[in-house]
């Protein structure tokens, strides 16, 4: 049966939320509107007001009483409405969410999920476009995960919701409506991993989130040039599954890594580095980055420029196999 | 058209323009309406007990601290009352979620002050567990614990539990984003919870002056829809009365409130501040004169409440928490560095591996 991510997600909500009756979903407009891509339709009604509730427009608030709520024993889910209003809840996810189970010497356990659906290319205006998760991966104490299918989008948000540490989850909200065929309940591979998509000997792709899709296309499209790309889904970046990686790029001796943050600093640096440091004999060239620009986020009309495409990751597979 | 009457009614949230105090500055009793007191003569020797431990074992931190056995300490000289009058209104089930300035509130919770002086020392991050204690963590970034006092409660809320949590915070914090939305989300959701300022008068440096113009803090309560409190937070009695009837209205279902106890910070903000820059031996002496121990002993004296025997034995308690403190703190040694990797996640990455293995070969080249 053909499912799409977010149908994919909100089974997982639901099932999560019948299996066990701490888990707990709020945030803004999650309840009567079922949230502003309908994430967590019929939630409310299903559950009652209790377990699935609009909160007041805050999100350091829905974070910070998220982490009370874990304190008292239950399992919140909570929403970021977008990638780009995350950022008051900064502080309680860096500062609180992240270190309070260590600092207390494991006496306190936050098993709390953070959506956020991130990335752009749906046309929005500024604010809801952007990739923050290397913010977040810098951070000691969170899991990140971006699911790239429907079918990890329910397995690693159902492991998501069961995981006893706190994790920042990243939907690519434009693979919402990506269909794939399959059935709920799904377990994909074990939590952690990274998964190959697409098995290939001249270069290696690798990429997560709203890029697997992309990195996929290219592929391909890299079949004319005579090209036989493997596309790697890191699908956790942090665990970072360094082994399946390092696995892949050996066989093709080229890696590019994808996605839609801004290259500098951005995730791509970490997978390069951890390729470098791990495989760097087997290299033909070194590992190329291909996100988007060094720039904020642009206007809607000129996201399609800034934005990573099939053609520029191919002209970085080019110069990585001409190197 | 008439217009529907606001609720709830505005004019029942204010709080009074003077602080309620019950005992006077010479330590006399007066009732004010409003404020019983249900205190047996064993709650007012367990108030002043709590107080003068609380003063002894924040002077011997202090003195550790001067010793370089902590690397810094924030003191409590002079809101022992604000501290303990609001946490003794708490009963066992009960919750706080405190600041890094609770001594008070965390001997009343029965948190061995040893363990809070981990932090200060560095030895541990925190070393008290809060299922245990229900006591939360001393939280360090300002008035971010507000909101997790809020999610706790509206979790109790959600549970139908009979639990009342109360979050100890100071004026600086007041304004900060998070009280606004801990506020917030408290008066939402009627979850049980009171919000407890001790407004010390300063941030720091910063005055209160220059923290709000609101008339009091307590006024701010208004634009929540939750009643204000102000009490003298230097009258011990006053400070329990008050905290009461808020914990009781919260456990009652009527949701939470606002108290602002009105006090001073005698000391500097931490051992690492130089207060003679920004306030007066004047204003210190001022404040000084309404110390909330002299204040209460004079009233319980009077009272025949504790005589020369009980304030003996208090002495002798206190005295025993320093020495056992000493000896905790002096020379303890730091933490296992292996433990650095234990806790942070129940499911580690695999790197934890890798850096753990890194560590011990450092530890065993020594």
């Amino acid at each position: 049966m053909a499912i799409t991510m977010a149908q994919a997600l909100n089974t997982a909500l639901h099932d999560a939320m019948e299996a066990d009756d701490k888990v707990v979903m709020f945030g803004e407009d999650v309840g009567t509107l079922g949230g502003v891509f309908r994430i967590t339709d019929k939630l409310q009604e299903r559950f009652g007001d209790k377990r699935c509730f609009d909160t007041p427009l805050a999100e350091s608030g829905i974070v910070g009483s998220a982490i009370g709520m874990a304190m008292y024993g239950y399992k919140p889910v909570v929403e970021m409405q977008f990638d780009g209003f995350t950022y008051p809840a900064f502080e309680q996810i860096v500062s609180h969410l992240a270190k309070m189970p260590n600092r207390s010497r494991g006496t306190v356990r936050l098993p709390v999920v953070v959506r956020i659906p991130y990335g752009g290319g749906i046309g929005a205006v500024e604010h809801h476009s952007e990739s923050p998760e290397a913010f977040f991966s810098h951070v000691a104490g969170l899991k990140i995960v971006s699911p790239g299918t429907p079918s990890d989008g329910y397995s690693l948000l159902r492991r998501s919701i069961d995981s006893p540490d706190p994790v920042i989850f990243f939907e690519p909200k434009r693979r919402y409506w990506l269909k794939e065929d399959a059935e709920l309940p799904v377990t994909t591979e074990p939590f952690g991993t990274a998964v190959v998509r697409r098995q290939g000997t001249t270069a290696t792709l690798l990429a997560y989130g709203p890029m697997v899709r992309t990195a996929l296309d290219t592929a391909t499209a890299a079949e004319e040039e005579g090209w036989d790309l493997e596309v790697v889904d890191l699908r956790t970046l942090n665990p970072f599954d360094a082994e399946t990686v390092v696995a892949s790029v050996r066989k093709t001796g080229h890696a590019v890594v994808i996605h839609e943050a801004q290259v500098f600093a951005g995730f791509g640096a970490e997978v390069a580095a951890q390729i470098t440091e791990r495989a760097f004999y087997d290299l033909e060239a070194p590992v190329l980055r291909v996100g988007g620009f060094d720039v904020p986020y642009p206007a809607a009309k000129l996201e399609e420029f800034f934005l990573p495409d099939t053609d520029r990751i191919l002209d970085a597979v080019e110069r990585s196999l001409s190197f | 058209m008439d217009a529907a009457p606001l609720t709830p009614d505005p004019a029942g949230l204010l709080p009074p323009v003077q602080p309620v105090q019950l005992l006077d500055d010479q330590g006399v009793l007066h009732e004010v309406d409003g404020y019983p007191l249900d205190l047996k003569d064993e709650d007012f020797r367990n108030l002043y007990r709590f107080m003068v431990l609380a003063r002894r074992v924040d002077k011997q931190a202090i003195n550790l601290q001067r010793q370089g056995q902590l690397g810094v300490y924030a003191s409590l000289l002079g809101q022992e009352a604000a501290q303990v009058g609001g946490a003794y209104a708490l009963d066992e089930q009960d919750w706080v979620f405190p600041s890094y300035r609770e001594m008070g509130a965390a001997l009343v919770r029965g948190v061995d002050p040893g363990k809070i002086l981990q932090l200060f020392r560095g030895t541990w991050l925190s070393d008290h567990d809060p299922h245990a204690t229900h006591f939360g963590l001393l939280s360090i970034p300002i008035a971010t614990q507000a909101l997790h006092a809020a999610g706790f409660a509206m979790g109790a809320k959600f549970d139908g539990k009979d639990l009342v949590v109360m979050s100890y915070f100071g004026d600086g914090a007041t304004s900060e984003g998070d009280v606004h939305e801990a506020l917030n989300f408290a008066a939402v959701y009627d979850a049980p919870c009171v919000f407890y300022v001790q407004n010390n008068q300063y941030a720091i440096s910063v005055p209160l002056s220059k923290q709000t113009k609101a008339p009091t803090i307590a006024h701010k309560a208004i634009g929540y829809g939750m009643p204000g409190y102000r009490c003298d937070g230097n009258d011990v009695l006053a400070s329990y009365a008050v905290a009461k009837q808020a914990v009781e209205r919260a456990r009652a279902g009527d949701g939470p409130s606002l108290i602002e106890a009105v006090t001073y910070r005698m000391e500097a903000h931490t051992t690492a501040d130089d207060p003679t820059r920004y306030r007066t031996p004047e204003e210190l002496a001022e404040w000084n004169a309404r110390d909330p121990i002299a204040r209460f002993e004079t009233f319980l004296t009077r009272e025949g409440l504790v005589d020369d025997t009980f304030r003996a034995q208090i002495d002798d308690e206190a005295k025993a928490y320093a020495a056992r403190m000493r000896e905790e703190i002096y020379d303890a040694p730091h933490g296992d560095p292996l433990e650095l990797f234990e806790h942070v996640y129940v499911e580690p990455p695999a790197s934890y591996d890798e850096q753990r293995a890194l560590l011990r070969r450092e530890l065993e080249a020594g």
